[in-house]
């Protein structure tokens, strides 16, 4: 029996420029990953973006795609991570 | 529904107050390695080490991937070698063989340290647990990733003094075999009273033999994170004080909880225990000390620590029990000298004596720890303290230890490096009135009266 599909968590973080949720949006949609919601809020003065993605039809594994988003993050001055919901939903949920 | 805030909370944790798993540490029984003939049973010991943890490197690394969670070390604990040396090993040397197969093992799989070359001797010691111990200083210098321990003691059996006699020679003859190293193998060294048979630090990590056949167990971190978090009520009252260690506590904690189900489910290896400790490291804002300072000492060794100490820990337990479903190990915080720079600095301004440190382990996670101290300390002088520490654990029924690094050639005033994760530590002043008389008596100091509980 397979572990229920875990949800991945985007987070998007730095100085807000034009067409972050489009570059980011456009490599998911490449890859077969449907996004969910999106919330965006400025920080301490940073941008910061989060989504709530299903990756459980996604064309690439985990790693590689946490890969990826991390250097379209460089390439824009942005920090990316991909990281599985649990460790919020465990941490901030009795 | 996961709220913005909440995952800009845990991400400002692990990135900026250096939240982290601080060790996934497998414990592995070697129990059926056994062999009378020392080339089959290193044979064994190598197959078994390298088959069972043979993954845990990759799939430590596929879980920090995951979740975006630094797991500092991964690590191995194995049943106390003494034990399973016995018909193979008839004299020390046979026995550093093993601990050469262990470091073979702990270098295959890719692990930073091994812990378990270690004998329990708390009322006495058989022929095979002395040829273990005797084998210590050649086998620490002969190796790079093994560590050792030797519990001389316990609530139950009281503390066996010929142990505590023959450690404090050890000591000196592991700081005299590695002396060109700063005497680091000290620092993979540790003597306990009461050690736990489930602990997943080093450098006294054992797999006791009340374990199943292997197990994961996990040691969470974080003093950053419980420093921040008291930054926020800084002047207010005890109660907001304690509420806070104890809400943070459980936060760190169920990010331990959360590895370790993960890494045991990977592994298809039993989950064993969350240890709740906070363990620091030389990095700066990674510090015990400094929480303590937060709480509103000029430094620490300032009257007030042992209470600020005692409180930490306390809270630290309380709020991280309820987020696993086991805890055991040590589960307190650690207060070594070299490995938190906050501790250093305390000692380097002359605020923070063995004698203090001594009193912190009363209400501490362990004992004296990573210690540097002067290498013409004689032998009964190491074993006196040790006898101290045991002395504490074995009356208030909790673990206690001891890590000195006698440093060859150094004297107080001097500092040594011991590099990475060990840090390095000014060599600190011990009281040097004779207790060779005291330590030369052998024998064993009986049970206190309160361990008669059946």
């Amino acid at each position: 029996m397979s572990a229920p599909i875990k949800k991945t968590i985007i987070t998007v973080v730095g100085k807000d420029t034009v067409g972050i949720i489009a570059k980011v949006c456009t490599y998911l949609a490449d890859n077969d990953v449907n996004v969910e919601d999106i919330s965006q809020t400025i920080i301490q003065g940073f941008f910061n973006m989060m989504m709530i993605v299903d990756t459980s039809r996604s064309s690439k594994p985990f790693g590689e795609m946490a890969g990826d988003l991390e250097r379209i993050g460089e390439e824009m001055g942005l920090k990316i991570r991909c990281q599985h919901e649990d460790i919020f939903t465990r941490m901030h949920r009795i | 529904m996961i709220n913005i805030f909440e995952v800009y909370e845990t991400n400002k944790m692990i990135e900026q107050e250096q939240l982290d798993v601080r060790t996934i540490t497998m414990g592995i029984s070697l129990l059926d390695c056994c062999d009378a003939d020392l080339d089959t049973l290193t044979r064994n010991i190598y197959d078994k080490i390298t088959r069972t943890a043979r993954d845990l490197v990759s799939v430590g690394r596929e879980i920090e991937r995951e979740y975006g969670i630094p797991i500092v070390n991964k690590r191995i604990s194995v049943t106390p070698v003494a034990l399973i040396g016995g018909r193979a090993c008839t004299c020390p040397e046979d026995f550093v063989a093993i601990a050469r197969t262990l470091d073979a093992a702990a270098k295959a799989t890719g692990v930073n340290f091994l812990g378990g070359y270690s004998a329990l001797v708390s009322k006495g010691m058989t022929a095979t647990d002395e040829h273990l111990i005797r084998s210590i200083p050649m086998a620490l210098a002969s190796t790079e990733r093994v560590c050792s321990s030797v519990n001389i003691g316990s609530t139950r059996t009281g503390i066996n003094m010929d142990a505590v006699k023959l450690m404090g020679e050890i000591v000196k003859e592991t700081a005299e075999a590695t002396r060109d190293d700063s005497s680091l193998g000290c620092a993979k060294l540790v003597v306990f009273c009461n050690a736990p048979d489930d602990n997943p630090f080093m450098a006294g990590a054992f797999h006791g033999v009340t374990e199943a056949d292997a197990v994961i167990n996990v040691g969470v971190s974080g003093p950053g994170v419980v420093k921040r978090a008291l930054e926020e009520v800084r002047g207010e009252n005890f109660e907001v004080l304690c509420e806070t260690v104890k809400k943070t506590a459980f936060k760190v904690t169920r990010v331990g909880q959360l590895v370790a189900q993960e890494a045991s489910q990977k592994l298809g290896v039993p989950f064993g225990i969350v240890d709740l400790s906070l363990a620091p490291t030389p990095a700066v804002g990674d510090s015990v000390a400094e929480i303590l300072e937060e709480m509103g000492l000029a430094s620490v060794g300032a009257p007030g620590t042992t209470a600020a100490l005692a409180l930490l820990n306390d809270q630290v337990k309380k709020g991280g029990v309820m987020a696993s479903s086991f805890v055991g190990g040590l589960s307190g915080a650690f207060i070594p000298v070299s490995e938190d720079q906050g501790m250093i600095d305390a000692v380097c301004r002359g605020a923070l004596s063995i004698e203090k440190l001594e009193a912190m382990t009363c209400v501490c996670s362990v004992g004296l720890d990573m210690i540097a101290i002067p290498g013409a300390t004689s032998a009964a002088t190491i074993a006196g303290i040790i006898a101290d520490e045991a002395a504490i654990g074995m009356i208030n029924q909790k673990t206690t230890a001891v890590r000195l690094i006698p440093v060859v050639g150094r004297d107080v005033g001097d500092t040594v490096e011991f590099g990475g994760l060990l840090g390095y530590a000014p060599v600190q002043q011990v009281n040097t009135f004779s207790c060779e008389d005291f330590i030369n008596r052998g024998g064993r100091i009986p049970a206190p009266i309160h361990s008669f509980k059946n």
